[in-house]
């Protein structure tokens, strides 16, 4: 049995999904967080489900590739039984999407989450009510509380079995009689596409470009043509306005009979835009929030690294005792792996990504982008964009991912490129553990800042060569919601988990191997390739081979540092600037094989290509600037 | 809908551009006859965010210019 769940962007979709499905797909509050389906196989009550958690959609109409792949999904119907999970606090809006569904005519269920939500904006459902209008079963949760998730589940199952499909929604007489009509002209067209008829014919009306390239006789256009005029006549107005403003009406109709609505409660959360969302008051904000956030995250980290890698620094001398050889130098490395990964990376990464699931989860991302729309306006973006970059501060993989929120497929490959030259936690482990650690915190700050600078001229520049005028920012706010500690920590431990069996492995092999290398002598041909950008920076020779690693992981840079050097008292046999070139040209060059691969995908390989010339030029550049700033001062 | 000071109410009266922009502005409550109140605007020509059916929507400055309002008090 096949269970889709579709609804509105951040109507709890994925919530609901985690709530079944163990921790399994990372949920936030901001709208268009999911922008692939997941998948998942559970038992319920001695049922084998699978349940597919789509990407939100406002409407059956996508605009971005999120909302694609949710509607081709939707069409392929291969669900036996459609969850239309909506936020219980937007209901009249969310009950145009309900419309729609049903027009695919497959069994449904309506889940009204948020009830919580809906009755604090003094929103009062009455849900048997709402049963008999829809003819579908509806039920209530609260899927953060863990609230109704039984029930709905259970309600899937009954109607995928008794395959009931919910009542067709009539629309007024005389639309529905153009609607009718066509669609009984289109019935052959209909079975050809194995699209209802309904929605086909309303589709056409609409306009729909998705639809009407699935047409292909000239007489059937010439006929939509027609009947779209039929419309457009009778109302005075385009024919894609007459059906949306029906359907409206229709939700609203639906809403006012099931809904009462009273005065809602003010609480401190509506009041906390005035100072967040304010004109002067919301940069401070956002300042002093930033600020903090990277105080405390720096500030744990810290403290955890400097023992951590003196309790290893102080076990390596004693193994000599014990080992000799090869063996000796291998078990170093091994260490030297297994160090890197709990002393220089888990201490960063840990509070940072705590940080970033609290910002999510309470709903600030999505006020970030509002506040940042002005300034990436500037550089050819708009607002949204800042959501794959502040994820980009996490692991740049999710960031490119996230890209698929824009809606034009240039600021996607623009917001793309940029992404990848922001310091990711890998990175951020090079700049606190060489830079903070070894210079200042507030040098590593103006790494930092540099960085941004850096990747606003080359906002500005690429934007220059793809002149194209963004489509302007189109985005819901979500109210704030008081994260759970719960869903908090599990999506921390989600994307830690990834770093624990995925970088962590590279991390450790990726050490033996070099001290392998190193015994064999072999470390030192790559060096010899590399010498002449080794030269060109000023940095050691033996710095080479760490550079190749880093493109595998990037915090193998770091890790491989200490190892080709043979210390993690960098400062005995390197000078600042050195530390300070290797960190800029590491931030910038080559992103990681995963990155790559994620590139790959979204934009082709070709692209991919520019992104890497481009980073590595840049990489090459600013890190000569260090190295000539350094020798002038 | 982007000469309009934040706290006034203003009746939508057309969404000008294209087919896109109008079916999506639609989608989330921005439409012709709908009431909306403008809850904050933005420094340096930034975004607008406004206040439809008790949600509220930023929009950027170009979008907001495309949607023809009439103040009502």
């Amino acid at each position: 049995m096949i269970i889709a769940m579709a609804g509105q962007p951040n109507s709890g979709k994925s919530t609901l999904f985690n709530q079944v499905a163990g921790y399994k797909t990372v949920t936030s509050n901001f709208p268009g967080k999911t922008v692939k389906y997941t998948k998942t196989t559970v038992r319920f009550s001695g049922e084998v489900m699978e349940i597919v958690d789509l990407p939100g959609t406002y409407s059956l109409t996508s605009f971005d590739l999120a909302e694609v792949e949710a509607r081709k999904y939707l069409l392929k119907k291969e669900a036996d039984v459609v969850v239309n999970v909506v936020d219980a606090s937007l209901l009249s809006r969310s009950l145009e999407l309900t419309i729609q569904i049903t027009e695919l005519d497959v069994p449904m269920v309506l889940c009204l989450n948020m009830m919580d939500e809906a009755e604090r904006k003094g929103i009062h459902i009455d849900t048997g009510l709402l049963e008999d209008i829809l003819g579908m079963p509806v039920v209530p949760a609260v899927a953060v509380k863990g609230k109704g998730i039984r029930e709905v589940f259970q309600a899937a199952i009954e109607t995928a079995q008794t395959r009931e499909k919910p009542k067709k929604i009539e629309y007024s007489r005389d639309i529905e009689e153009v609607v009718q009509t066509l669609e009984r002209k289109l019935e052959e067209e209909s079975h050809k596409l194995k699209i209802p008829s309904r929605l086909l014919s309303l589709k056409l009306l609409e306009n729909d470009h998705y639809f009407l390239r699935y047409v292909t006789t000239p007489q059937v256009l010439e006929m939509i043509k027609e009947y779209q005029g039929k419309l457009e006549d009778r109302h005075g107005k385009p024919s894609d306005v007459v059906i949306s403003s029906e359907r409206h009406a229709q939700a609203m109709n639906i809403f006012e009979q099931a809904a009462t609505v009273t005065e809602p409660e003010i609480s401190m959360r509506d009041r906390l835009d005035d100072v967040l969302m304010h004109k002067y008051l919301g940069y401070i904000s956002l300042g002093v929030i930033l600020y903090v956030f990277f105080n405390v995250v720096f500030g744990a980290g810290q403290i955890v690294e400097s023992y951590i890698l003196d309790l290893f620094e102080s076990v390596i001398p004693h193994l000599s005792l014990y080992l000799g050889g090869i063996s000796l130098k291998l078990v170093e490395g091994l260490i030297e792996g297994f160090a890197g990964g709990v002393g220089i990376v888990l201490p960063y990464l840990v509070p940072f990504l705590i940080g970033l699931a609290i910002l999510e989860d309470i709903g600030y991302l999505p006020r970030i982008a509002f506040l940042m729309d002005t300034f990436l306006h500037r550089i050819g973006l708009h607002g949204k964009a800042i959501i794959p970059v502040i994820l980009g501060y996490g692991c740049t993989v999710p960031a490119v991912m996230a890209t698929r929120i824009l809606e034009s497929d240039r600021d996607r490959f623009i917001t793309a490129a940029i992404s990848t030259m922001i310091p990711c936690a890998a990175r951020t482990t090079i700049i606190l553990g060489l830079v903070a650690f070894f210079i200042s915190a507030n040098a590593a700050l103006v790494v930092y800042i540099f960085n941004l600078a850096v990747i606003v001229v080359l906002g500005l520049i690429l934007s220059r060569f793809m002149p194209e005028i963004t489509p302007g920012l189109i985005l819901e706010m979500p109210s704030y919601h008081v994260p759970s500690v719960r869903s908090v920590l599990l999506k921390t431990w989600l994307r830690v988990r990834e770093f624990i069996y995925i970088a962590w492995p590279f991390l450790i092999g990726g050490s033996i191997l070099l001290s392998f290398m190193n015994y064999v002598g072999l470390d030192s041909y790559v060096n010899t390739i590399l010498s002449p950008l080794t030269l060109l920076l000023g940095l050691p020779t033996a710095v080479g081979v760490t550079l190749v690693f880093g493109i595998l992981k990037k915090e193998l840079s770091l890790v491989m540092l200490m190892q080709a050097l043979g210390t993690s008292r960098l400062l005995e046999v390197l000078t600042t600037t050195q530390i300070l070139t290797f960190t800029v040209f590491v931030i910038f060059y080559i992103p990681c094989v995963a990155t790559l691969g994620v590139l790959a995908r979204e934009f082709g390989a070709k692209r991919m290509g520019y992104i890497t010339v481009m980073t590595t030029g840049v990489a090459v550049l600013l890190a000569l600037l260090v190295r000539v700033g350094g020798m002038i001062l | 809908m982007d000469t309009i000071k934040p706290g006034q109410k203003a009746r939508v009266l057309e969404v000008q551009g294209g087919w896109g922009l109008r079916q999506k502005l639609s989608e989330l409550g921005i439409f012709p006859e709908q009431i909306v109140t403008i809850a904050t605007t933005s420094l340096w020509r930034g975004p607008v965010l406004v206040e439809v059916n008790s949600n509220e929507v930023a929009l950027g400055r170009g979008v907001a210019r495309k949607v023809v309002v009439e103040v009502v008090s």
